[in-house]
Order: C-alpha cells, then structure tokens, then sequence
C-alpha cells in the first residue's frame, strides 16, 4: 500500500545488475532510452527491497474542489513476498470515519493477474471476496485509485528516460512509464527520480485520453533500518477537478515479525 | 408434540440470561488478565445512536395492527479492550419503537473474549458469525438467531453464547462451535406491521428438546480459498433457529415450535474478472421431511460507468426451496432476484441497492430499495423501502400486502 515499497522485484534486479555491471563496466556500450529509463526506475527500487513486512498508520486529507476537508484514518499491515511472482500481502484496518470503523480490506497482490481481495464489513460480520480488476476507481473516493497503491511492480511498466533536470535543492531523472497491466487508467505516467537517494520525487498521471489528469508528489523521505526510505507525505492533486487528496504515514515498524498466516481470509474475522 | 426422548444439555444456563455467559467469560478475562503491551492497546469505545422514522402508505391487515407511523431510537455502543492478543468486547443494542412494544427491545449483540494466535483463535462468549456470499437470502448463515423485529431481510441478528475455537491449517479454516443457550427469534407485536395474520406469542414457546432452550447446539465448519474459489461447508446440529407456527386460534395467537435439526450447508464464490458467481445450499433434517434449498446466481460490475467515478453492479439470483408444510413457512420458494448495485465512489460512500424478489408461480413481488450515504464525518442517512404486491394468495409474503413501508434512518457514529 505504500508507494515506495511497491517498487520492487527481484527479477527485474536481477536483470538490473546485469545491466549495471555492463553499463558500469563499460559506458562505451550505447544505452536506449528505454534501458536507462528502466535503470533509473529499479535502482529506486533496490533501494526498498528486503524490508520484510511493516506496520504503518495512515491519515488521508481529502479535499474537494472547494476544499473542503474529509478524514480517514487506517491501518496498514504489509508483507514482503520474497517471491515477486507471489506478489505483497496487506492488511488495511480503518478506524475513521465512525461508521466504517472496523472495515478491512485485505489484497494478496499478484503480477500479471488481477489481486485476490476479501472485504470484512463488521455491523454484518461479513467477508466478502470482491472483484480487483477495478485497479482505476477512487479508492476510499480519495484520488488515490487503487493502482496507485498497489500496481507499481517493476515490471508492470515499460519505461523510458527523457531528460535530466533540477527538482527543487535535487536533480531528477525524468521517466516515462506505461502501464502493461490490463484495466489501468492511464496511458503513461511521468516519473521524477532524485540522483542522490534515488526516490520518486513527483508523477504526472496521463489519462486515457492522454491528457493529464492527476500530480502526485512525495515529501518527508525518512531512513528506516539504515536501508529504507518512506515518504511520509504524499499530495495527489487532481489537476482535472482541483480536488486533492494527501497521505500523511506516521509510526512506521519494520521487522514485526509477520507471517503468511497473518494475511489469510480467516483472520479478518477477528478485526472487530 | 414429539417422539424424539429430550436430550439433557452438559451446560445449564439461566432462563431468560443467555449472555450470560458472556459475562462471566468477560469477569474472569478481566481477573487474570496480563499486563498492557502495544501501543493500540487499551480501551477504545465507539458505536452509534440512531433515529428512525418507518412511515406505511396503507392501513393494516389485520386486526389489532396499529394504523400509524413507527418512530425508533436506536443505540448500539462498542466497547473494548485489547491487551495483546488478547480483547473484550461489549455491544448491548437498545431500540425504543412508537407503535410495537415487541420491537422496542435489548439484546447484548457482543459479549466475549477472544484470543487470537496465528495458528488458532478462542472466542467465549456472546459472539455474532456470519455466514454466506448471496444477496437475496442469507441461506446457510445458522448460528446467529434472527432479531425479526429489526427487519424482515434477516441481516440483524441476536447474540449467541458460543464457545468458538478456530484452526487455520494450510489445507482451509475449521470452525469448532459449541453454542451453549439458544435465542428465541423475535416477532412482532400484536401492534406491529409486517407480521402474520395472528400475532406469534414469544411468551410460550414450545421445544422438541426437554432442555428447551438451554440445549447445546453444536456446529463444525470448513472453508478455504483456493485459488479464484471461495468455498465453506458446515455440519450443524441443534434446535433451528426457524420456528413453525403453531396456530391457537382460541387465543388468537400462534405458538412458536422449535425443532431439533440437523442440518448440512454450502457456500461457494468464484470471482472471475468482474464476474461474482455465488451459490448457497443447505439440507435440513427435523422439521416434518427433509428438504433441500439453494441459491446462486451472479454478480457483474460496470465499473466507471459513463466517464465517472461511479460502479455499477447487476445481480441475478435464483432462489429454490423444497420444503412442504410440515416445514415451517419460507417467504421464497421459488423466485427469481434481479438487482442493481450502486456505489458512486464519492467521499460520502454513498450506495443504492435496488431489488426485485419475483415468484412466477404466485405471480408475487417485494421490491426493495436501500440507500445510504455518510453526512459529514459523523453522519449517516439510510433510506429503505420496501414494495410488496397485494394479491391475495397461500403464500405467507402476502400477510405483508398492505405494509409498504419507506423508512429514514439518522445516524451519528462515534
């Protein structure tokens, strides 16, 4: 659910170091656009990979047009899939507003496939198993869509470097990115990478018309471990119909000791 | 009433007191219980109070019906406490009705202990189960009784005294349910709308057990997700929670029965795509000849439709049931559902469910109509309406011919 720790796949590494050690070894060799912007884009992710699982709270602002406020607090559980062919588990608790107190939302991600997803509804006690190839609707009606969380796979984008260029007191890397998946929203994102922590700094999200549709950008980056980075602020701002919506992460635990069996069907039962 | 020798409960309870149960499981908890550990920890108390406003469009049916709106306040506070994994939870429900001094009533929804390892959990207590994946009939859902009172969809439930124990195993869930103390479903007043021609006296119920209803039921479920498949499957044995009704026309009544039952259920969801396929079946031994009963159908999403935010979903279910008169009477025997899910994705998660219950034979309908939406951030409003046709028939649906109903309810959730 977090987006920085979406960014992450072994495979894709793999072929990541390979490229490394040739354009590393050897600059002479001539690197496509596509190459580089793929470069760009795992080498953010290695900075993520092996966190293992984490707890975190969530407060998200949105804001509508006339910027009025609405509330959500949550509660994310994740777990780290060695296995990308698996896919991350998470567990999301929400605890505002009052009446959805309680209601979970439990996603086994997958790569190509869509996730598998269980919503726990607690005035019925009821788990639902629902349909997950909605990756492009409002999540929560935030302007977060569900495939900004979750879909951020390595490869589940084709990529390409554009240019270079100052990004606030940095320098990023520009990086287009089209989705592979099928049902997304968007025709291609652009992505700002910094060149000194190797974080996404900022996207733009294209829609299906090609037009842009939504800004996100990412502030706060913390270290966890030595070895992580979070942002703990991230600002969508939908530039179509000026509503916006922030994230704002807080109390991060890492190496909490979760399980696969802390991510089965069964135990949201035992949220409320 | 029957030849079966009453079996002796190893648990007696209390009359009238099947929480509690809860209650000394919740003492004990709080004696032995160990010190704080993480930060969410401790108290936390939360739930709603609620006003409603159930207007009829017509007179009534049956004599003794009262001609006039009904007006409830509803309270359902949840507290609780975790320590570990460990947690107490209390919800006592009250609602106060106008019109119907049996539907103005409490019941303790919650009142236990659960424990929760990774490999098991352990509830004691009052607890609420749910069972199933169909809209139109919650079929298979069994442990928890019906608070008919509520609303006659069978979603409000009265708490159970249960010792649960659940297992999770690589090969799928085992649920272990020993349900010490049974709940008698609640009727309508001789006042209240939506009843049976004679108003059903819960004074004087009537059990085929001797231990009436102190027997220990007991039930053992299965379920597990494989792959795109979502399948449950249970045993249960004890008194059913569906009473017949036994007609005293001397004294303008009908007496609840209720039989000891065994009973066998299904529940499977494939979900494909958009593509939500359900199926529900149970068959059930103890009330007159064993019957069977099913429902399927499915479950299709449009999402975004027309460019917006908003999802639309289209249900169809096909509702089967096979039992005859010696059963106690079934509102859909056979009947088509056809529905249509709304969810406009917006801050305020507002939602419409419109349905369409129809028997071809009875030519009968009940159209529902559910909408709810939150009021800022501690607001909700739920508007329901509820159509039934008006022909006279055998079919028990028509004893709610003339009680079309439309009903707003505000809530504030704390």
């Amino acid at each position: 659910m977090n987006w920085k720790k979406l960014n992450k796949s072994p495979k894709a590494l793999l072929l990541l170091l390979g490229i490394a050690i040739v354009s590393g070894g050897a600059h002479a060799i001539a690197e496509t656009p596509e190459q580089k912007g793929f470069a760009i884009a795992a080498r953010s992710d290695r900075t993520d990979l092996g966190f293992g699982d984490s707890n975190v709270q969530l407060k998200m602002v949105l804001r509508n047009a006339a910027g009025r406020e609405s509330t959500r607090r949550l509660f994310i559980k994740t777990l780290e899939k060695p296995n990308e062919d698996v896919g991350d588990k998470s567990l999301i608790v929400f605890d505002s507003p009052a009446d959805i107190d309680g209601t979970a939302l439990l996603s086994h991600a997958r790569i190509l496939e869509p996730d598998n997803q269980w919503l726990f509804l607690p005035a019925l006690k009821r788990t639902k198993r629902i349909s997950s190839v909605n990756k492009s609707g409002p999540f929560v009606g935030s302007e977060f869509a569900f495939e900004d969380f979750t879909a951020l796979e390595l490869n589940k984008f084709n990529y390409k470097y554009l240019r270079s260029e100052a990004c606030g007191d940095l320098v990023c890397d520009v990086v287009e990115r089209q989705p592979r998946y099928e049902h997304s929203g968007y025709t291609r994102q652009l992505s700002w990478v910094d060149q000194s922590i190797y974080q996404v700094r900022r996207v733009e999200f294209y829609d299906r018309r090609g037009d842009l549709l939504k800004v996100l950008t990412l502030a706060d980056y913390r270290q966890y471990q030595d070895k992580y980075w979070r942002a703990h602020k991230f600002t969508m701002v939908n530039k179509q119909t000026k509503k916006s919506t922030d994230l704002v992460y807080s109390d991060y635990v890492f190496g909490t000791g979760l399980a696969p069996r802390d991510f089965e069907k069964a135990v949201l039962r035992r949220v409320r | 009433m029957s030849a079966t020798p009453p079996l002796r409960p190893a648990v007696s309870l209390p009359r009238r007191a099947p929480w509690r149960l809860g209650l000394y499981v919740c003492l004990l908890g709080l004696l032995v219980w160990p010190r704080l550990g993480a930060a969410e920890d401790g108290w936390r108390l939360t739930g709603f109070i609620g006003a409603e406003a159930r207007v009829f469009t017509r007179t009534p049916q049956f004599p003794g019906q009262a001609d006039e709106d009904a007006y409830s306040a509803i309270l359902q506070p949840e507290l609780r406490y975790t320590s570990g994994d460990q947690r107490l939870t209390f919800v006592p429900f009250y609602r106060y009705d106008s019109v119907d001094e049996e539907r103005t009533h409490f019941d303790v929804r919650e009142l236990n202990w659960r424990k929760s390892t990774r490999d098991w959990d352990l509830l004691a207590g009052v607890g609420r189960v749910f069972w199933g994946v169909t809209e139109s009939r919650h079929l298979v859902d069994i442990i928890n009784q019906t608070d008919l009172v509520e609303n006659i969809d069978q979603e409000d439930k009265l708490g159970q005294p249960m010792i649960n124990l659940t297992l999770l195993k690589d090969w799928g869930t085992v649920g272990l349910f020993v349900l010490p103390g049974f709940r008698e479903r609640t009727f309508p007043g001789v006042d209240g709308r939506l009843r049976t021609p004679l108003p059903v006296d819960t004074d004087d119920p009537q059990y085929e057990s001797g231990a009436e209803e102190t027997h220990v039921d007991a039930a053992l479920r299965y379920s597990h997700v494989i792959g795109d498949w979502d399948v449950g499957a249970y045993y249960f044995y004890g008194t059913g929670r569906e009473p017949r009704l036994i007609p005293d026309p001397a004294n303008q009544r009908f007496i609840p029965y209720y039989d000891l039952i065994q009973q066998v259920g299904v529940d499977l969801q494939l979900t494909a795509e958009a593509w939500l396929w359900k199926f529900e079946g149970i068959v059930r031994e103890g009330q007159g000849k064993t019957f069977g009963a099913a429902v399927g159908g499915f479950e299709y999403t449009f999402y975004q439709i027309a460019d917006s935010a908003a999802d639309l979903g289209v249900l169809l279910e096909l509702l089967y049931d096979d039992r005859d008169e010696t059963a106690p009477p079934v509102l859909f025997d056979e009947d088509v559902f056809v529905g249509l899910r709304l969810a406009l994705n917006d801050v305020d998660d507002t939602q419409v469910l419109a349905g369409v219950v129809y028997d071809p034979e009875d030519e009968e309908t009940l159209f529902t109509l559910e909408a709810e939406r939150r009021l800022g951030e501690h607001f909700t409003a739920e508007f329901e309406a509820r159509l039934f046709s008006d022909e006279p028939s055998e079919s028990p649906l028509s004893a709610f011919g003339r009680d079309n109903y439309f009903q707003l309810q505000l809530a504030y959730y704390f």
